[in-house]
């Protein structure tokens, strides 16, 4: 319009190319500035030494944790307050998570943060829990996850999804790639005995519900291990 | 004196026009208004399917026999349910506001009409693949990016295919300066693009599998650095510019200061992206990053209120107007609720007050001012205004849309205190200690049931909001209806300048 003076904005108002450019640049400082140097700077995530990645079987559980969208409910990440620590235990760390792709700090509480529930109460606690929260927690809003005692667990492709965290860096050997669903086996049993064992339903060694249990009995529980110099990525055979 | 920048589409002289040297030559073109009467209906409708998905999982909280397993959970439904209001109901809303204005800022059709056609079906297909996929678990579990990496790449093309043309229109545009509203569509389309590509970085292990590239701190910075700017780039930006071209012309006055929209729209643009980490105040991110991201969201609502009061303002001697234009009711509501939640947002973003929030249901009725508030009425208010001459005739009911603005609103308002209320009271149990310093409410399960009450009040206002975009559905179904049978595409005539 010709009300306005040449000024270098009005000019680039009529550049596209160039105004492009600059938003680009803009938006790429902060990015490159905040971003890089959690990749560059190893002191921003000190290693834990006792943190070790998911047995096979735990690697299951927390596929069928992604599934259900339970990080849409319950955090892992305890954050270091006075009643936090408190409530759930030990705050979180940055070397606890580095096997985690993806992260499932989540970003609401409508239940509990997880992150320290491991061994906090039985495996047939949880099976009956997920069968049916309020039969463990009375006026508890957490669905019915009967299915998981129903459905077969499928292990078919977990030997590719420890691979390809092998890929991402998880250090899992040869080993634990090449027999994960033979040791996810030998887990399961090891759990569905115990719940058995405990007067719990029988028979759950193939079903889904195990590998959740298996899942949510490893969490938290690698920060009170003691330090061994095993390599092997199994430091937890079925939970409680 | 302050220069008088508006959203002109009536000037029928082409560039260099000023030194008044005519050829005595024309040129004709017409505008592609189909493909946005297409964006139109997709917005009105995914609108209420979105919301309606809403009001199913706002039922399932205090209501848990209304999860229906395995596929119709809480956790499955409530990404579907983001997906759609965010992706589906708002980016056809900003395709559409972004197809109409471009074409007229630029005095240019769409650059191609076959790469418009592409992206609207590309991106309604991307949508059906999300509510097939999401409920049959298929996840990457981070947030507003759950779907899994073939749609991703689905989403890379399609919007690659979307700047082609929008940059193509822009190249070959007849108007030589770009409106402010084309700066703000600039930076959505470009920075959506680095945050796709740079969040949704994944390792395939299966057809519908992956496991992101990042792992714990790493991974969580960055799906903030994504999830914070899909609030910027895809919920903030193009909606400004929506209202850049939008509230102009329903208010019938320039926008209020040029120099304004300058120095808002760049520092909004450099200041936003840093502001991610504070969704990560007091985790395991390191605290330099955290106190970063807080700095910079306190000082993002400087640019932000620079917005509000362009927008607002341009209204300056025409609030009389607001009594019968039910279009600028709803632009005044939204505007000023982007106001609300852009103050809101960097104090909720201060370490003392997120430490109280944070987790809590506050954050979901921070989120829904602005997204039923700002993204909802922005995008009501535009259809509104371009029912009638999109399609040549007159609103159905002028009544039902006024009843829709405060249906909505009361809704809204519902909504949000009910969330506000259930928040600070449940972020206040939490840390209660008794006077013998022991947690006054150990058991998780009594700060639950405290806000049950409040879950019911989130469905009622969650409800009448639905309630409201349902009457706009049938206000826009009974409009187009009475529309003349040939909707030709505006023509355009302008003179060539020597």
């Amino acid at each position: 319009m010709s009300t306005h003076k040449e000024t270098f904005h009005r000019k680039l108002e009529g550049a596209w190319i160039l105004f492009s450019v600059l938003t680009l640049l803009s938006i790429l400082v902060g990015t490159v500035i905040e971003i890089a140097p959690m990749f560059l700077v190893k002191s921003n995530i000190p290693t834990i030494s006792t943190v070790k990645p998911l047995t096979p079987l735990e690697l299951a559980g927390r596929d069928i944790y992604q599934r259900e969208g339970c990080v849409n409910c319950h955090s892992q990440m305890v954050r270091p307050f006075r009643d936090e620590l408190e409530r759930y235990g030990e705050y979180g760390k940055p070397g606890e998570s580095v096997y985690d792709h993806p992260f499932l700090w989540g970003s609401k509480r409508t239940g509990p943060d997880l992150s320290r529930v491991g061994g906090k109460y039985p495996n047939l606690w949880h099976v009956r829990h997920m069968e049916n929260p309020r039969s463990t927690s009375p006026r508890s809003l957490m669905p019915n996850y009967y299915w998981l005692l129903e459905y077969d667990l499928n292990l078919s492709s977990l030997s590719a999804h420890l691979s390809g965290l092998r890929t991402l860096g998880v250090p899992y050997s040869d080993r634990e790639v090449s027999n994960a669903v033979s040791l996810a086996k030998e887990q399961a049993k090891v759990i569905a005995d115990d719940v058995a064992a405990n007067g719990g339903p029988k028979g759950l060694a193939n079903k889904e519900i195990v590998a959740v249990v298996a899942y949510l009995q490893r969490l938290g529980k690698d920060l009170k291990a003691t330090p061994t110099a095993s390599v092997s990525g199994s430091t937890n055979n079925g939970g409680s | 004196m302050q220069a008088q920048e508006t959203p002109n589409e009536s000037v029928t002289v082409a560039e260099g026009s000023a030194s008044g040297q005519y050829t005595g030559r024309t040129v004709s073109f017409s505008y592609d208004d189909q493909i946005v009467r297409y964006f139109l209906w997709a917005t009105a409708i995914w609108g209420v399917v979105g919301m309606l998905v809403g009001v199913i999982i706002a039922l399932q909280m205090p209501l848990y026999q209304a999860n229906l397993g395995p596929y119709l959970t809480f956790g499955r439904l409530r990404p579907l349910h983001t997906n759609a209001v965010i992706f589906a109901f708002g980016g056809n809303g900003i395709f559409a506001a972004i197809y109409y204005s471009t074409q007229r800022l630029c005095k240019a059709r769409m650059f191609s009409d076959m790469l418009s056609k592409i992206q609207f079906w590309g991106w309604q297909l991307i949508i059906v693949s999300a509510a097939i996929t999401l409920p049959l678990g298929l996840t990457t579990s981070k947030e507003y990016a759950e779907l899994e990496w073939p749609i991703d790449i689905a989403i890379t093309v399609v919007w690659v295919i979307f700047a082609i043309n929008f940059f193509g229109t822009l190249a070959t545009r007849r108007e030589k300066h770009m409106y402010v509203a084309l700066w703000f569509y600039i930076a959505t389309i470009i920075t959506v693009a680095v945050l796709h590509l740079g969040n949704s970085m994944a390792l395939p292990v299966g057809i519908f599998k992956s496991y992101s590239l990042y792992a714990g701190v790493q991974d969580a910075l960055i799906q903030w650095w994504y999830g914070h700017n899909a609030v910027a780039f895809f919920l903030t930006t193009p909606f400004l510019g929506l209202m850049y071209y939008f509230m102009p012309k329903a208010a019938e006055r320039p926008v209020f200061s040029y120099r304004l929209s300058i120095i808002h729209f760049w520092t909004l643009v450099f200041i936003y992206i840093w502001a991610g980490p504070h969704h990560l105040n007091y985790t395991a991110v390191p605290e330099w990053a955290a106190t970063l991201g807080m700095t910079f969201s306190v000082m993002l609502w400087m640019p932000s209120w620079g917005g509000m009061i362009n927008g607002l303002f341009t209204l300056r001697g025409a609030w009389h107007k607001l009594r019968d234009s039910v279009v600028l009711k709803m632009y005044v509501l939204g505007i000023t609720f982007y106001g609300m939640s852009t103050f809101e947002g960097p104090m909720l973003s201060v370490k003392s007050v997120n430490a109280l929030a944070h987790y809590t249901d506050w954050i979901i009725g921070h989120v829904h001012a602005g997204a039923l508030g700002w993204n909802g009425f922005m995008i009501f208010g535009m259809i509104y205004w371009l029912l009638p001459r999109l399609w040549k005739t007159e609103i159905w009911s002028q009544k039902l849309a006024t009843t829709h603005f405060w249906i909505g609103t009361i809704g809204m308002l519902l909504y949000v205190f009910a969330m506000y209320a259930s928040g600070v009271t449940q972020g206040l149990m939490w840390r209660a200690f008794d006077e013998t310093g022991r947690l006054m409410y150990p058991d998780f399960m009594e700060t639950v049931v405290q806000i049950v009450p409040m879950y019911w009040a989130r469905f009622i206002g969650g409800t009448l909001y639905l309630t409201g975009a349902i009457l706009m559905l049938v206000n826009m179904f009974m409009t187009v209806r009475s529309a003349p049978k040939e909707l030709p595409d505006t023509e355009v005539t302008l003179a060539v300048a020597s």
